[in-house]
């Protein structure tokens, strides 16, 4: 193993892991700060309720997602400090935004919610809570933009071999950044939206207390995981065709697409061996033509194959890596322009197979449910709580999709822009051991998998007791001073 | 004056905040088992930082990260040389962060005990961790021409750096308990206050001894002048202990970390990150700057959101300003 594996291990590994927490948090914030409102609005206890329910489990999972982010933070300048080096003037800037912008008032207004329940006014409690959950979208907009830069390098120039920034605006208006930022939060929303339908069936299915906010729950949750479904087809459009022109090497990939045709058809399922570039053995289940539709909106367009977009790399990037020490085993060895075939193309299958999922299991709970009525068969809510897991899973294959699409690349080079501006992901590890590395992949993985056992149990536990969990059934005899919330 | 020396001071703002914010935040965590006899006065101690710890966690998160925009070779340099350091300080830190939330989530004893062990366990860490981190900043890293760490991950160990882990700890241990004493009533009031003044005297020598240290090997005259601030600082600041005046004591607690984060980027000026190997392979402010333009876009960012966090953030501390004694503790209500 050298530190370069071990590297793209460690952050595939905690980045995903990071990104479990961030869509239930980012949408049930938003959620619960709209529950909250509309009880503020029409005092009718059983939105309070909801808030008080939806928010517990979201304080659950928060706490995880901020000590995973801090890691994500300090990784790129441990693991990838020539990366940073390199990508910092352009980089580095929303990042610095996201925590200055975002993540205070984020931290700041969420302890105020939290504690703030009987210290403060009704709405500007209210406030707090809106404060914090657009805070979380706001974050997500430039963590997102930072990401998209990598994808598509704009707003800058090169000066003594380094990207320097020349507008910030052209960064933070990235046309791969404001299509993917709606697609990202959307795809938050759908996870957000099961996770409502599956914890709301359960106890539709099993008690009879609180039937009403229940039911409230359960349409909510199947109208947000439907509608984001939708917003996440219609902007995976737009990125689709954005990385046709991009990074059409992720493209081909994406559809094991080997050699250039002239219409493209979109391939709905491989068999054969789908790992080796040269296709020899791949059969699939295709719909003609449609794949040169979605490229380029017109039925009859060339898309290009893999072989010949690998001739046009080497001609532009190169065949050889350099001979340099920093490369270790790479180092003079021929550069593999296709990044993971297998990977990527199940990635974006699973990531759109599971999306369909969710937005059919949330379309089934609402019919089954409709005018009152509600199934007893087991399966129903097994399946219902089943659906919880489908778009966590598809926002993981989309994130691996993207992130290992754009191999060999780390910073994939800008066809329309500054020439120099793209560096290969072996390029930007750091000078490390390989000790350090493996003890901090190991590290952290463990800690991580204690972390996620535990916060199922918490988030199970707290999902079962439903609003007596949160709200003590009679008003109990509550001092003067007493705190509202405590630790 | 040019902006990358406003950035250099901007981001020694951000270091003064979080060692601070969360010099108190650990020092009440180290202090748990001590300070809080039983599980009522536990809870009163977690819950003087409950609504503000993430929020002071994030002052080192806006450090780091404004490094990484405005000096991205310091960045680089500094976290990948420090990586098994980082590492500790990232396991407490998460450690901690997951326990204040999850500790009273199950009404167990075993539960609440195991999760204590890692707040303690959580703050010592890191808080030894940040300390190492700093001082080796300042006192410098082995370090070649390109900014890449030369030898193992423990080469740049020295005598002095420990000195610095201990002057964090010793720092956040006093710090705490004037927090504690300063947002507590009844009995853990009166004995944080003791404690403070108990170990006060010798939990801050590490910080003067890291001082010294650091001022004779790149100090200037002026910086002598914040050596003496914090002396005189902490010396007052228990004599008003003594007293019971523990709002003052902890404002001259603020006065000894103003002082001494001055001091430490004073000396550090004009590097960011000095060699021990050749001074010319010091990485300096200049070397290592962003662009004039991303600069001028940070200056912007930070202009109008720092002075806001310091409004937003006072709030809070405003809305939570009432002392929290054991009789503000509710029952135990968890399903
Ligand atoms: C699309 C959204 C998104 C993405 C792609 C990422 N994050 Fe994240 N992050 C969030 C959305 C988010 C959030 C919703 O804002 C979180 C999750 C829970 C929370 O507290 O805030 C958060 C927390 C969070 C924190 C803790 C903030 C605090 O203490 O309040 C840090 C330091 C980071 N993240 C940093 C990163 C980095 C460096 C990433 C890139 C690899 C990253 N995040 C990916
Ligand atoms: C701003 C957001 C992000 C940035 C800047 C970023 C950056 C990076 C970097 C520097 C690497 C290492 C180089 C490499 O191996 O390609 C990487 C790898 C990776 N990232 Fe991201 N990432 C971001 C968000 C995410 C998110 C949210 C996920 C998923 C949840 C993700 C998934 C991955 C994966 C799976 C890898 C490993 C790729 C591989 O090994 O080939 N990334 N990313
Ligand atoms: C319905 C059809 C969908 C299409 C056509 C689609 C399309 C795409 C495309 C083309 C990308 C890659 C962008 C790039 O690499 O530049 C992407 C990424 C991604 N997708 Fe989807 N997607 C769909 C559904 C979903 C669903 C249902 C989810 C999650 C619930 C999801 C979550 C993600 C995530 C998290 C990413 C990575 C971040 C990003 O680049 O935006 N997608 N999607």
């Amino acid at each position: 193993m050298e530190v370069l594996d071990l590297a793209r291990w460690q952050f595939g590994i905690t980045t995903v892991y990071h990104f479990l927490m961030v869509p239930l948090t980012i949408g049930l914030a938003v959620l619960v700060a709209g529950m909250q409102t509309a009880w503020v609005r029409t005092g009718d206890p059983k939105y309070l309720k909801m808030t008080k329910f939806w928010g517990k489990l979201m304080m659950v999972n928060f706490a995880m997602g901020v000590v995973t982010g801090i890691v994500q933070e300090f990784q790129f300048g441990m693991s990838w400090s020539a990366y940073s080096k390199f990508v910092g003037d352009a980089f580095g800037a929303p990042l610095a935004m996201e925590g200055l912008l975002a993540f205070f008032v984020e931290s700041t207004f969420l302890g105020l919610w939290i504690f703030g329940w009987d210290r403060l006014p009704k709405k500007v409690h209210l406030a707090c809570a809106w404060a914090f959950s657009l805070a979380t979208v706001a974050s997500a907009y430039f963590i997102l933009a930072a990401n998209s830069w990598m994808q598509h390098p704009v707003g800058v120039e090169l000066v003594d071999g380094r990207p320097r920034l020349n507008s910030i605006w052209a960064l933070l208006t990235n046309n791969t950044a404001l299509a993917a930022i709606p697609h990202t939060i959307a795809g938050c929303f759908a996870v957000a939206g099961a996770f409502l339908v599956g914890v709301a069936v359960w106890h539709l299915t099993r008690r009879k207390e609180e039937r009403p906010v229940w039911r409230a729950s359960l349409k909510l949750g199947g109208w947000v995981g439907m509608i984001s479904f939708a917003a996440l087809a219609i902007t995976g459009d737009v990125q689709g065709k954005l990385m046709f022109e991009q990074q059409p090497m992720k493209m081909a990939a994406a559809e094991a697409l080997c050699h250039t045709e002239q219409p493209a058809g979109f391939s709905i399922f491989a068999y054969g061996d789908v790992a080796r570039p040269d296709c020899e053995n791949v059969k699939s289940i295709t719909v003609p033509a449609l794949l040169s539709f979605l490229a380029h909106n017109d039925f009859s367009s060339e898309v290009k194959g893999i072989g010949d977009l690998v001739q046009e790399y080497k001609a532009k990037y190169g065949e050889f890596y350099p001979v340099d020490p920093q490369l270790g085993e790479l180092s003079g060895q021929p550069i593999d322009y296709v990044p993971n075939l297998p990977v990527t193309y199940w990635g974006f299958r699973l990531m759109i197979g599971f999306g369909a999922l969710a937005a059919l299991a949330a379309a089934a709970a609402l019919w089954l449910t409709r005018k009152d009525r509600m199934p007893k068969s087991p399966w129903f809510r097994r399946a219902a709580l089943a659906g919880i897991a489908t778009p966590f899973l598809a926002n993981s294959f989309g994130w691996i999709f993207t992130e290992m699409g754009r191999q060999p690349f780390v910073v994939v080079p800008n066809p329309t822009g500054v020439d120099g501006v793209w560096m290969f992901t072996a390029r930007g590890v750091s000078g490390l051991t390989v000790g350090e590395v493996l003890t901090s992949l190991i590290v952290l993985t463990l800690v991580y998998a204690a972390l996620a056992v535990l916060e199922v149990f918490l988030l199970r536990r707290y999902a079962r007791a439903g609003i007596a969990g949160v709200m003590p059934g009679k008003p109990v005899e509550k001092s003067q001073d007493e705190l509202a919330f405590a630790y | 004056m040019d902006l990358a020396l406003v950035w250099f001071l901007i981001i020694a703002f951000f270091w003064l905040g979080y060692l601070f914010l969360e010099g108190f935040d650990f020092g009440v965590g180290m202090l748990l088992p001590v300070l809080g006899r039983n599980e009522t006065e536990r809870r009163v101690m977690v819950n003087t930082i409950g609504p503000v710890w993430d929020g002071n966690e994030v002052w080192l998160i806006v450090a780091v990260g404004a490094t990484f925009a405005a000096f991205p070779g310091w960045y680089a340099t500094l976290l990948s040389a420090a990586y098994l350091p980082l590492l500790a300080v990232l396991v407490g830190l998460i450690g901690r962060g997951v326990a204040f939330e999850y500790r009273g989530k199950v009404d167990s004893v075993r539960w609440r005990r195991n999760w204590d062990r890692v707040i303690v366990v959580g703050s010592w860490l890191p808080a030894l961790g940040v300390g190492l981190l700093l001082s080796w900043n300042v006192l410098g890293l082995p370090i070649d021409v390109s900014g890449n760490r030369v030898g193992s991950a423990f080469a740049a160990l020295q005598w002095e750096t420990l000195l610095g882990a201990l002057a964090i700890v010793g720092f956040s241990l006093v710090h705490g308990a004037v927090f504690v004493a300063l947002k507590t009533e009844g009995e853990i009031r009166s004995r944080a206050r003791l404690l403070a003044l108990r170990i006060g005297p010798f939990a801050l020598l590490p910080l003067l001894g890291l001082l010294l240290t650091v001022q004779l090997r790149a100090g200037s005259t002026w910086t002598w002048v914040c050596i003496g601030v914090v002396v005189v600082a902490a010396l007052l600041s228990l004599m008003r202990l003594g007293i019971g005046r523990e709002g003052q004591a902890f404002a001259l607690m603020a006065l000894v970390i103003v002082g001494s984060v001055v001091a430490l980027f004073g000396a550090l000026y004009p590097d960011v990150v000095p060699s021990t190997l050749d001074p010319a392979f010091s990485l300096t402010i200049t070397e290592t700057a962003s662009s004039p333009y991303t600069l001028k876009v940070m200056t912007w960012v930070a202009g109008l959101g720092a002075p806001a966090v310091l409004v937003y953030q006072g709030w809070t501390y405003w809305v939570f300003r009432k002392r929290i004694g054991t009789g503000h503790i509710p029952p135990v209500r968890v399903p």
